[in-house]
């Protein structure tokens, strides 16, 4: 199945293309990482890697591993090493330096009660139209 | 008929019963972790096929699954010899083969069960259809990357067909009282499914570069009789083993 969307390249059980790669003699199979889709259209969440020697193994192998007790419609593999991280020793990255506490939502708390005391202000105005 | 039913019904249920613990004896030795919990999981689909099928039988007033898999003599069961099989050397190329050769044969038969005019019974094939999707799938690309890949694999994968041919071959040995099941419309000629099961596995093998020959009729002796009671030399010390727990308390609830 051909989609402009890079994420959609779909494994279909029974046409699944063995691609030919050859492994060397006690070369390590490369690990993958795992996601599991809950329910359809719910973004699929990542449950963990496992060995596999290539994608389509790895989908076989996912399934028994990450999807045997829980609902599942649909699973993601991607190889480990597609995956670029930040280093947690780098963390401070994602500290704010001066109080950010505005982009939280506890900001939003209070709006009801502001809007209404807003309008309170208003309406001595408003009687004298 | 009510016979004739529970000789289909057995043939199918037997051969589950066996092959999920001959697989399960893989539990712990499988080549990686992954391969072994899944493996381990299959052993598990299919020893609950074989409750599934027992349970139609049940219905029927006949025995309960415990008591059909755990207190039957050695001439009531209906299994092929194939699953009886011990796991040798514990060589998973074997294991491999054998799964490759029973999930192909269930595929096919259970196909043809969907179409079943005994109602029970299509229900029950369309929903173990389910789990052997997975199961043919898992083995059928396992044969076709190891076929394919180093030169022991090849070799070991074809010591192990030739070895599981001619057993695999009397999956589709015909039944006792076959012809009436086939007049009801409850099954169709096992010698039909065989050329159907012939037709899945041989390209797969081609491609894979593993070699088959058809077995003549005269060759077969050692490995038939399984659908009409009787049992591979393996079978006593596989049941002593299966039946241990259970016998240790008969009257025990599980």
């Amino acid at each position: 199945m051909s989609s402009l969307d890079p994420r959609i390249r779909r494994a279909e059980p029974e046409l699944w293309e063995i691609p030919l790669r050859s492994l060397e003699p006690l070369e390590h199979w490369q690990t993958y990482e795992v996601f599991v889709m809950r329910t359809r259209g719910s973004q699929a969440q990542h449950v963990g890697s496992l060995h596999a020697p290539d994608a389509e193994m790895a989908l076989i192998l996912a399934k028994e591993q990450f999807a045997r007790r829980s609902q599942c419609v649909a699973l993601w593999v991607v190889p480990t090493e597609a995956i670029l991280w930040t280093n947690p020793e780098e963390e401070e990255i994602f500290l704010p330096a001066t109080d950010k506490s505005y982009r939280e939502p506890q900001g939003y708390l209070h709006t009801r009660e502001r809007i209404e005391r807003f309008k309170d202000r208003l309406k001595p105005l408003q009687s004298y139209d | 008929m009510i016979e004739v039913l529970e000789i289909l019904i057995l043939s199918l249920a037997d051969d589950e019963l066996f092959i999920g613990h001959r697989h399960a004896e893989w539990i712990g030795l499988g080549p990686i972790l992954e391969e072994d919990i899944a493996f381990a999981s299959i052993a598990q689909d299919e020893t609950g096929h074989a409750q599934a099928y027992y349970q139609i039988l049940t219905d029927l007033g006949l025995p309960t699954p415990d008591e059909y898999a755990f207190k039957r003599e050695a001439s009531a069961f209906r299994s092929a010899h194939l699953v009886e099989l011990p796991n040798f050397e514990y060589d998973y190329g074997m294991a491999l083969m054998r799964h490759f050769l029973y999930d192909a044969a269930e595929q096919v038969r259970l196909d043809a069960l969907r179409k079943s005019a005994y109602e029970p019974l299509a229900g029950l094939a369309e929903r173990l259809l389910r789990e052997e999707k997975y199961h043919w799938l898992h083995a059928r690309v396992w044969i076709q990357r190891l076929g394919r890949s180093t030169e022991e694999a090849h070799h070991r994968l074809q010591a192990a067909l030739d070895q599981l041919f001619p057993y695999a071959w009397m999956l589709f040995e015909e039944m006792p009282h076959e012809e009436k099941m086939i007049e009801a419309g409850w099954v169709p000629p096992s010698a039909e499914l065989r050329m159907r099961w012939l037709e899945k596995i041989s390209p797969i093998l081609m491609e894979a570069n593993l070699a088959y020959s058809e077995p003549k009729a005269d060759e077969l002796q050692a490995f038939q009789g399984g659908r009409h009671g009787i049992r591979s030399p393996y079978f006593d010390s596989l049941y002593a083993e299966m039946t241990e727990v259970s016998a240790s308390d008969p009257e025990a609830e599980w």
